[in-house]
């Protein structure tokens, strides 16, 4: 895979931010500033970014809890993400919900629920779609290793295999569904042997190596766009925390826990990085400064933003009447449409950052013009 | 134009919807080649095609989640459960997936579940279901059931027109009743979704029903007319979500007697929840007991005597509203 120097230290700044907004979630959930369950994904980083680079505008992701780095990655707002963590009446799910369960069609994300496995039927329905109505996209729907041993996953891979549907399943295989290792959920060796099952390509490969994941994956992506169906990836990785927060994991042996710290990916990656000269300490302290500036603006709008009102409890029960755009398509972000604005609010969908604020991006500058 | 049955509207209303808007399409198990297990949509494969009229896999969870996927896009799909009592393996597609959506993300979920509830057929315990307790609990999704074949067409265009998530409960019982035959109106109409209708007057009682139940107390209160010299009004809700409360309310301030008919069992069914409204708001009104003809706390039964003590039926209903008269 040939990226450019740009291209490299844009995903390396993606996984920065990645981990760093998590680890900032972390202290604040420790603060107890943070009231209910916290999720993250140390560990997932070259997966979670990785995957999601190979998607252009029109592509759609059904990310799941632990796909920060897919939010990012595909534009999300640090803070949308924090004003979700902190119960923010002006979050994405106006205080009604917690997590990473946000989204915005119009810009590609399906806000995703606690129970896993069943995004990936939906993910389906807008794979349908996009087949129905001939858009030129793809749709990207990843779980965790957890997630393949319920039934949705199941009935999702055959479906989308028979309608041919372009969907690149992304396993995020972490050694763990909450405390219980792969051992006792299933007895085949590989999880992208179960793409066999429904006749689409699976492969898996090393989730810490970013240039792995994104060769694998791409191979995957070019499949579904080229009109053949769906395919699999999974990507092998660790989850180096607790299933939550609030779980100390000290089920996991503490040198399988040493030995993935070990493969660390951006510590890999950073590796790659200098040994072809790309990443200098100047690059890496301007990326810190910026990682860091972008957290912590996050967490000031978040923790100044108004906790939601008690009297709404009650409301956006139903969407209000009025036709429906189909997204995706010319003119869909008419404010007719009930589907073009957030009616709940009267304002665009708040999922993604301002692009004005140039957040999700790092802008590298030339070699030698440092 | 030609009388139709209550399954014909049903067909006639996809038809008509597909035709308006390229957005509604059809998917679930066997309803394209083999038109559906009732022959619901016949027709319908030949003049939309495979990718408007999709047979699935046997998988209902992904045939919901499919949908809910297609509304989130934008589409107005249509699920159907080849009988509802499968629905519950989609369970979790309706109450976590869909109900949540608008609520939890500002995204509207333009879709309708439908397929055939109800027993009478000799069906057992897994294809004579009535859901509609379950879902009418979950904030978030509408319920529909249609007694009539005009309200079949009318109330399942509405209902793929809303930009919510609707169930849409057919009788199969109703399917090919002849007297449900009806000549429909050529030009294009809907039911509101929850609005009710008073299916008959009546100045002594009302009888809150819907669905099959409509045409069993109608039976019965035609014979308390001329046997037992009463005046009872039948109203049919039509909508269980939302729910007429003004319909209700106007009927029973005025008849001050009220019987609860449903099919379903009775326990934390839908008439538990019409008592608790008419106990809370109407009690000064009420001159005797909120009484309730419904199904046993059992499960759906196949053997014939079995069925036949299980349902409600004229002669229930007919005990209940002369016990509740004589108050």
């Amino acid at each position: 895979m040939q990226l450019e120097r740009a291209d490299l230290l844009q995903i390396y700044y993606l996984m920065r931010l990645t981990r760093a907004v998590e680890d900032r979630t972390r202290t604040l959930f420790l603060q107890g500033r943070i009231v209910g369950g916290v999720y993250t994904a140390q560990g997932h980083e070259a997966t979670t970014v990785g995957a999601a680079m190979l998607l252009r505008d029109g592509d759609c992701i059904v990310p799941q809890h632990r796909d920060l780095g897919m939010h990012l990655t595909r534009g999300g707002s640090p803070r949308a993400v924090m004003c979700q963590w902190l119960a923010r009446g002006n979050s994405p799910t106006l205080g009604r919900d917690g997590t990473l369960h946000i989204g915005d069609m119009h810009h590609g994300i399906v806000p995703s629920i606690s129970m896993l496995g069943e995004s990936l039927a939906v993910a389906c329905g807008v794979a349908l779609t996009v087949k129905m109505r001939k858009h030129d996209t793809i749709v990207m729907a990843p779980c965790g290793d957890g997630a393949t041993n319920t039934g949705p996953f199941h009935e999702a891979l055959n479906f989308a295999s028979v309608q041919k549907l372009p969907i690149v399943f992304v396993i995020e295989n972490n050694g763990y569904a909450y405390s219980t290792p792969t051992y006792q959920q299933f007895a085949v060796e590989n999880l992208s042997e179960r793409a066999k099952a429904y006749g689409m390509p699976g492969e898996h490969v090393d989730g810490n190596d970013v240039i792995k994941v994104m060769e694998a994956v791409g191979r995957a992506v070019k499949h579904a766009r080229s009109g053949k169906g769906p395919a699999l990836v999974e990507c092998k990785t660790f989850r180096v925390r607790g299933h939550s927060e609030a779980d100390k994991a000290d089920y996991v042996p503490p040198e399988l826990r040493e030995e993935w710290l070990r493969k660390d990916p951006i510590k890999r990656f950073e590796a790659y990085l200098a040994d072809k000269n790309i990443l200098s300490e100047a690059d890496k302290a301007e990326i810190e400064g910026k990682v860091k500036m972008v957290v912590d603006d996050a967490v000031s709008f978040a923790e100044q933003s108004p906790a939601p009102d008690g009297a709404s409890v009650a409301d956006y029960i139903f969407a209000p009447d009025g036709p429906i755009a189909i997204i995706g398509e010319s003119g869909a972000d008419d404010p007719r449409y009930v589907n073009a604005l957030d009616t709940r609010t009267g304002k665009p969908f708040n999922t993604m950052a301002d692009e004005a604020s140039n957040v999700n991006h790092y802008e590298a500058q030339e070699v030698g013009t440092r | 134009m030609t009388a139709v049955t209550y399954l014909e509207a049903i067909g006639q209303a996809m038809r008509e919807e597909m035709r308006r808007n390229e957005a509604v399409f059809l998917l679930g198990e066997d309803v394209g080649t083999y038109g559906g297990a009732f022959k619901v949509n016949v027709g319908l494969l030949e003049e939309f095609g495979p990718e408007r009229v999709i047979d699935t896999p046997m998988s209902e969870a992904a045939i919901i989640g499919s949908a809910v996927g297609a509304a989130i896009m934008g589409m107005r799909p249509i699920a159907e459960m080849q009988f509802i009592d499968f629905i519950t393996c989609g369970f979790d597609q309706i109450v976590n997936m869909a109900s949540k959506f608008y609520w939890r993300s500002g995204i509207p979920t333009p879709l309708v579940i439908r397929g055939p509830s109800g027993g009478g057929t000799k069906g057992g315990p897994f294809h004579s279901l009535s859901p509609e307790a379950w879902f009418f609990h979950v904030p978030g999704i509408k319920v529909v059931v249609p007694s009539t074949t005009y309200d079949a067409k009318g109330l399942l265009k509405a209902a793929i027109r809303d930009n919510n998530p609707v169930l849409y409960l057919e009788h199969k019982l109703l399917y090919r009743l002849p007297e449900l035959r009806e000549e429909l109106p050529e030009e294009d109409y809907v039911v509101p979704l929850g609005k009710a209708i008073s299916r008959r007057a009546g100045e002594d009682m009302t009888m809150l029903t819907y669905g099959a139940m409509v045409h069993q107390c109608l039976k019965a209160a035609q014979t308390l007319e001329q046997e037992d010299d009463l005046s009872v009004e039948v109203l049919d809700l039509r909508s269980l979500v939302p729910l007429d409360r003004e319909a209700v309310m106007e009927s029973v301030k005025r008849t001050n007697k009220v019987l609860i008919v449903h099919e379903d069992t009775l326990t934390g069914g839908i008439g538990a929840e019409l008592s608790a409204i008419l106990a809370e708001d109407l009690f000064e009104y009420l001159d005797g007991p909120i009484t309730r003809v419904a199904a046993p706390d059992a499960p759906f039964p196949y053997a014939p005597p079995l069925e036949a003590a299980y349902l409600p039926d004229v002669d229930k209903i007919l005990a209940a509203a002369r016990k509740l008269a004589a108050y």
